[in-house]
């Protein structure tokens, strides 16, 4: 909490740390985009083709659009991102200010009267924010399409993307699309805080470098998990 | 790696801020059960420079850490010009400098980079005033050839230089100096002496340098200081260490 007050009373910094905010989105974003695609198109695979197996009893194939967007949108979307975020970037965020930290980096700007926070961590937090959301529309999106083509060439579903696309449509909201957005701005928040912290608290050596990425990963992906429930509640 | 050059700090930009004077007062650390040092006081005046001499161990470097407020004491306090050096103020007040041991130069950026940090980040000037400030400071340190490089490619001697070159361009009112003339051989040593007391002479940057080379000290310093076994077992002029306790002590 401490890191990140004093970070956001620096955010009237961030115009003129443009740069350092531009390479952070271009690590968070651009970096991410491959895995993330590839996940999601399967992610979205996966859900039309089990919800075809499950629904062939009841001929109710046309709602696998509506399944398969809603639990993208809703869940899966904001979900699989933040997990890849503690993962990659939030992994090689500790890495990176946990060696700062060791190697006397994080004193020397001290010493210099340049805050951490302000150099390190709010960049960061800017980046995720302004990412998270592109990534989680990408990502929700190829997932949809997944299940659209998994629809029309499975044969025991069958289902014309028109119809797929149409079902979608229907049920989904706006909102659906924002609540998923939400999440995803708390969870990618979350973990950069707690990977930035859990860095910049590192003390010792390469062994604790190490130990400090693990901490961090695993610290984010219960927080992520643990904060789906609780934010769910509320956006319901 | 000789270094011809007359030492001329890179300080013909900006205006010198006036030097600092720092006041030690009862200074203890412990880190749980083990004492590292206690009972520390001594006062080094604006422009002075102050030489703490000591073994391995003896808890020099930590000292150093509690003046310039990396660390909190555990009894007595430290003040730089009045301010006390844990708080956060004294920093915005005061413009310190702190040579690590190993460099700490920030590996992610080049040497230029490096250099142009501080000026950048406090806004000291134009890119143009920046650039000529950076460029002369690795020059006095014979260092012009490696600015486009990253510290990776740097051998343990130069980051060292590095290093200094970057408290050069921060225009300190204090510098403290860990181990600077580790690793450095005897001319480029002779060097770093020259430019910590061109900083005293010209500029009256108070300096506080931790080191366990007797020649530096007795070249440079206005008082020496000696710390073993966590006690501050004397502290005079560097002619003392030619006393045979003294000097016993020191060796």
């Amino acid at each position: 909490m401490q890191l990140l007050l004093r970070s956001l009373s620096y955010a009237g910094t961030l115009p003129r740390q443009s740069a350092r905010f531009m390479e952070q989105c271009y690590v968070i974003g651009y970096t991410t985009l491959p895995i993330v695609a590839i996940l999601s198109f399967f992610i979205g695979s996966v859900l039309a083709l089990q919800a075809g197996y499950s629904l062939q009893d009841f001929g109710s194939m046309q709602f696998i659009g509506s399944l398969v967007g809603l639990s993208m949108a809703r869940e899966l979307g904001p979900m699989m991102v933040s997990i890849l975020l503690a993962g990659r970037v939030g992994s090689a965020i500790t890495a990176e200010l946990a060696s700062m930290k060791v190697y006397q980096e994080v004193d020397a700007l001290v010493t210099m009267n340049i805050p951490p926070a302000r150099m390190l961590v709010l960049p960061r937090l800017a980046a995720v924010l302004f990412m998270m959301p592109v990534l989680t529309i990408i990502a929700n999106i190829i997932g949809w399409y997944g299940g659209a083509i998994v629809c029309k060439y499975t044969g025991f579903i069958s289902l014309d993307p028109q119809a797929y696309f149409a079902t979608l449509r229907h049920y989904m909201k706006f909102k659906d699309v924002g609540d998923g957005l939400c999440k995803a701005e708390v969870f990618g928040f979350v973990v950069v805080l707690v990977c930035c912290n859990i860095g910049l608290n590192t003390r010792g050596g390469p062994r604790e470098i190490g130990a400090a990425v693990t901490r961090a990963v695993v610290v984010s992906l219960i927080l992520i998990l643990v904060l789906d429930y609780f934010v769910t509640k509320v956006l319901i | 790696m000789a270094c011809d050059k007359k030492p001329e700090p890179a300080h013909d930009k900006l205006e010198q801020p006036p030097a600092v004077g720092v006041s030690v007062e009862g200074l203890g650390k412990s880190y749980g059960d083990l004492e590292v040092f206690k009972d520390i006081s001594f006062k080094v005046d604006p422009g002075e420079i102050f030489v703490l001499m000591g073994p391995s161990g003896s808890g020099k470097s930590v000292l150093l850490r509690q003046i310039v407020g990396l660390e909190t004491p555990t009894a007595g306090g430290v003040t730089i010009d009045g301010h006390d050096a844990a708080s956060e103020a004294t920093r915005e007040h005061v413009r310190l400098g702190l040579v690590f041991q190993a460099g700490a130069l920030f590996n992610s950026l080049s040497v230029y980079d490096n250099l142009a940090l501080y000026p950048r980040e406090h806004r000291l000037g134009t890119e143009k005033d920046i650039r000529g400030k950076v460029m002369h400071a690795l020059e006095i340190l014979s260092l012009g050839n490696v600015a486009e490089k990253f510290p990776s490619d740097l051998s343990g001697g130069m980051k060292k230089r590095v290093a200094i070159a970057r408290a050069l361009v921060m225009q300190p009112q204090l510098l403290l100096y860990d181990e600077p003339t580790s690793e450095l051989d005897p001319v480029m040593s002779a060097t770093i002496d020259e430019i910590i007391a061109t900083l005293k002479n010209e500029y009256h940057v108070t300096s506080i340098v931790v080191s366990h080379d007797r020649d530096l000290a007795l070249n440079i310093a206005d008082q020496v200081g000696i710390l073993m076994d966590g006690r501050l077992i004397h502290i005079g002029p560097p002619a003392d260490l030619h006393h045979p306790t003294v000097q016993g002590s020191a060796e």
